[in-house]
């Protein structure tokens, strides 16, 4: 690994305005770190979404646009198609993909549409205040399910990765975590196949990264260490790690 | 001169947005509609453009949000209930500044409706439609040729301005045949300079934003006034209109649209039984042809709106003369059309009414 | 010069065919025109219907309320259409498959078998010619030849036999004179 001391050039010189302990940081810096290595800044076009990330728009140094929740895939598309010579990346939360722009995605997949998308679930919505997300978990506590999610009230988590690796134009589908070091490794090398899968045409890419949110998980995590821990113990049984799909080799 | 053609309303206007240089659409089936994506799924393609037949209209219209914000002229269409369902994607435009070109087949509504030509949403298109504090640069065609070059207009407007625009039709015109002539210029899109807001590939420039909000405080107010200029620009400069007959007339018919065809038939029929009355045809619907009105109210004293709505256009007739005139509504709403002998009909009522209130007063 | 037609049937009779045809056929003689198709239910064996105007000024509506030619090609649309024609105006109605006559007085009716004279000539599916060779031939709205050199604009796959024989078709039409 080699290491990276300064900011890379396509983060913008900023102060981030995350919570403490969330893995959105994180996760931009390793978007910003494969586009510097890439060597895309100057052609990249992120799309930000609703939600906690909506600012994403000024975070990344690169051309980004900001649109309705949940529509981030179309966007993406509307560029792509419009100008092929970009590298186009939907950033997106729980709710945003997978609850309000669940048709979107799907069909972006089916689509097989040249795009990279970076899914990051971290089982609440955050930016509204913590109500229940498509991917709470059971029994987790949101301000909409006080006492915990349960499955006769509202069902059960959706597992991205596992539903769009049923969908054949899904190229690659990969599943990270960044509540720890070597996950943090795992989900930048995942990422950078994801963009480099956009570069060499070979369609639809998702990264899903697990992630921490301790502001709004409760009380009973409203510290960092125990989120990381939530993610650990709560979210990897339920949302496992590992490649769904691999078609890149296949796919020209 | 180049042969004649019959065309189809609907493939007049998809053909005239290729030929106004657009290059990108996004759409969903949806009667009576259908022709235009029919249409863009070849043409495009042999343009050198992008066809997409979407998931959704809301999809659609999100995928021509995206592709606006890179400068392309793209365009996507719809009828009534798919309208509103792309009204979030035309309010983020609006808040973004992109001129994305919306094509609309209006049906009968609400709800479902059903298929048949009509226009009830003209309150829609012309007060917004989303949420939100915007215009959206409106034009509604009476004939297959203006389906035809009214989207070279649009495109101009929304690319000087910065704003969404509309073009608001109707299953009648969209499905009937007539002779085309395209008087616009063609465009070749390489031939326009990429717009300097344009996102894409970056030689060196600063980094650009599309986005709609802005949460720091006093910032949005800066937004929209910024925004609020250019509407009065557009309301100063762009608005268009027809007069038929109004010289001499007593009686102005205001319709717009299919309704306006009928009412030129009215206005014939009316004349061969000794009324005088004239037509006033808005072609942009916003910006409305407020002041025209206004001057015309100095000599005639009634305004007959016919449209087929319940009365949604009649209220900017009213709102434009504002009590110098008296406002006659001929309402059609449940999208069926009025016969000329109807509108003769109420033309005639308020004549005879008028001509009892002169000996009344007398 | 105007004249509003009408012309109703079952989808499939080439209802919507006929309407284009007039209409490309009066702009090919330099006409004005419109042609309007009542869209949405015209399936095969679903009832269809268009408007055409040709005219020599311009077309006002392409909606013809009160037309001056109605072409019928089956019952129901006997029933729908006869009481919408002009004072004066004709009524053309395909005697092959409508049974019943005409009530008004004050209209000009003509009684063409438009199948039997189609399943003559060997093809069943240009019955719709005879009725417009009828129609050219009773209104003088356009000749003959106007509407045989629209064919190959309208029908753009037809082989040249075909062609011709929608001709003899409008010719056969055009036999049929009013009383």
């Amino acid at each position: 690994m080699q290491l990276q001391n300064k900011r890379p050039e396509s983060l913008m010189d900023v102060k981030m305005h995350y919570c403490p302990g969330c893995g959105h940081g994180t996760i931009h810096r390793i978007i910003a770190e494969v586009m510097d290595e890439l060597g895309i800044r100057n052609r990249t076009i992120g799309v930000a979404p609703v939600g906690c990330a909506v600012f994403a728009d000024t975070y990344f140094n690169c051309d980004m646009i900001q649109g309705p929740h949940g529509r981030g895939p179309a966007e993406a598309t509307g560029i792509k198609r419009a100008k092929p010579d970009t590298i186009v990346f939907s950033y997106q939360g729980d709710g945003d993909l997978a609850s309000i722009g669940m048709a979107e995605i799907v069909h972006t997949a089916i689509r097989s549409e040249n795009i990279t998308v970076i899914f990051v679930n971290n089982a609440i919505y955050g930016m509204t205040g913590g109500q229940m997300a498509p991917t709470t978990l059971i029994g987790q506590k949101a301000t909409t399910c006080q006492e915990g999610r349960t499955a006769k009230q509202s069902g059960y988590p959706i597992k991205m990765c596992e539903m769009l690796a049923t969908i054949d134009g899904a190229t690659y589908l990969e599943r990270t975590t960044v509540h720890n070091v070597p996950g943090v490794i795992k989900t930048k090398t995942a990422i950078k196949k994801a963009f480099q899968n956009q570069i060499d045409g070979k369609g639809f890419s998702m990264v899903e990264v697990l992630s921490m949110c301790p502001t709004n998980w409760g009380t009973r995590l409203d510290n960092p260490s125990e989120a990381v821990k939530f993610v650990a113990e709560g979210m990897l049984p339920v949302f496992p790690l590992g490649v769904y799909k691999d078609a890149s080799a296949a796919k020209k | 001169m180049a042969e004649k053609k019959l065309m189809k309303g609907n493939e007049a206007l998809a053909e005239g947005a290729v030929r106004a240089g657009c290059r990108f659409f996004a759409g969903y089936p949806i009667t009576p509609q259908n022709e235009i994506p029919e249409y863009m799924s070849w043409r495009l393609p042999q343009a050198g453009g992008a066809f997409i037949q979407s998931e959704s209209e809301v999809s659609a219209i999100n995928m021509v949000y995206g592709a606006a914000a890179t400068g392309v002229r793209c365009m996507t269409s719809s009828s009534s209930p798919g309208m509103s369902l792309k009204q979030e994607g035309i309010s983020y435009a609006a808040g973004a500044d992109l001129p994305i070109f919306i094509g609309n087949v209006m049906r009968g509504g609400p709800g479902l409706g059903n298929i048949a030509g009509a226009q009830g949403d003209y309150w829609q298109a012309t007060r917004g439609g989303g949420h939100g504090d915007y215009r959206t640069f409106v034009m509604a065609p009476n004939s297959v040729t203006e389906m035809g070059n009214f989207p070279h207009k649009c495109f101009e407007v929304g690319f000087k301005y910065r704003i969404p625009s509309m073009v608001l039709t109707d299953g009648l015109i969209g499905q009937m045949m007539e002779p085309i002539e395209f008087t616009t210029p063609e465009i070749d899109p390489k031939t326009l300079t990429e717009p300097n807001w344009a996102i894409g590939v970056n030689k060196g420039r600063e980094k650009r934003i599309a986005k709609s909000y802005d949460l720091r405080e006093g910032f949005l107010e800066l937004m929209v006034n910024e925004r609020v200029k250019r509407y009065k620009q557009i309301e100063a400069s762009e608005v268009m209109y027809e007069e038929k007959m109004l010289e001499d007339a007593e009686i102005a018919i205001v319709a717009y649209g299919i309704s306006a065809r009928v009412s030129v038939a009215a206005m014939k029929l009316a004349r061969e039984k000794g009324l005088k009355v004239g037509l006033f045809r808005p072609i942009t619907l916003w910006p409305f042809p407020k002041a025209r009105l206004v001057e015309l109210s100095k000599r005639i004293k009634h305004f007959l709106a016919v449209e087929m709505s319940l009365g949604q256009m009649v209220e900017d007739v009213q709102l434009a003369l504002n009590g110098r005139a008296e406002v006659h509504l001929h309402a059609k709403p449940g999208a069926s059309v009025m016969t000329a002998e109807e509108v003769y009909k109420t033309m005639d009522a308020i004549v005879k009414k008028g001509a009892k209130e002169y000996a009344a007063a007398k | 010069m105007y004249q509003g037609i009408r012309i109703s049937g079952f989808g499939g009779q080439g209802v919507i065919s006929a309407g284009y045809l007039l209409a490309q056929a009066g702009m090919m003689e330099g006409k004005e025109v419109s042609f309007f198709p009542a869209y949405g239910a015209e399936m095969r064996g679903g009832t269809a219907n268009c408007s055409v105007v040709v005219a020599t000024d311009e077309v006002s509506t392409p909606i013809v309320s009160t037309p001056d030619t109605v072409i019928v090609f089956n019952e129901p649309s006997l029933a729908k259409f006869e009481p919408m024609v002009k004072p004066g105006g004709l009524l053309i109605i395909n005697s092959s498959l409508v049974n019943s006559k005409a009530t008004r007085k004050d209209i000009k009716v003509l009684y063409v078998p438009c199948n039997e004279i189609a399943g003559e000539l060997g093809n069943a599916k240009i019955m719709n010619m005879v009725a417009l060779g009828a129609f050219a031939a009773a209104t003088g709205a356009m000749t003959i030849d106007a509407i045989a050199k629209a064919l190959p604009k309208v029908y753009k796959k037809l082989k040249p036999e075909v062609i011709e024989l929608n001709v003899k078709a409008l010719k056969r039409g055009a036999e049929f004179k009013l009383n």
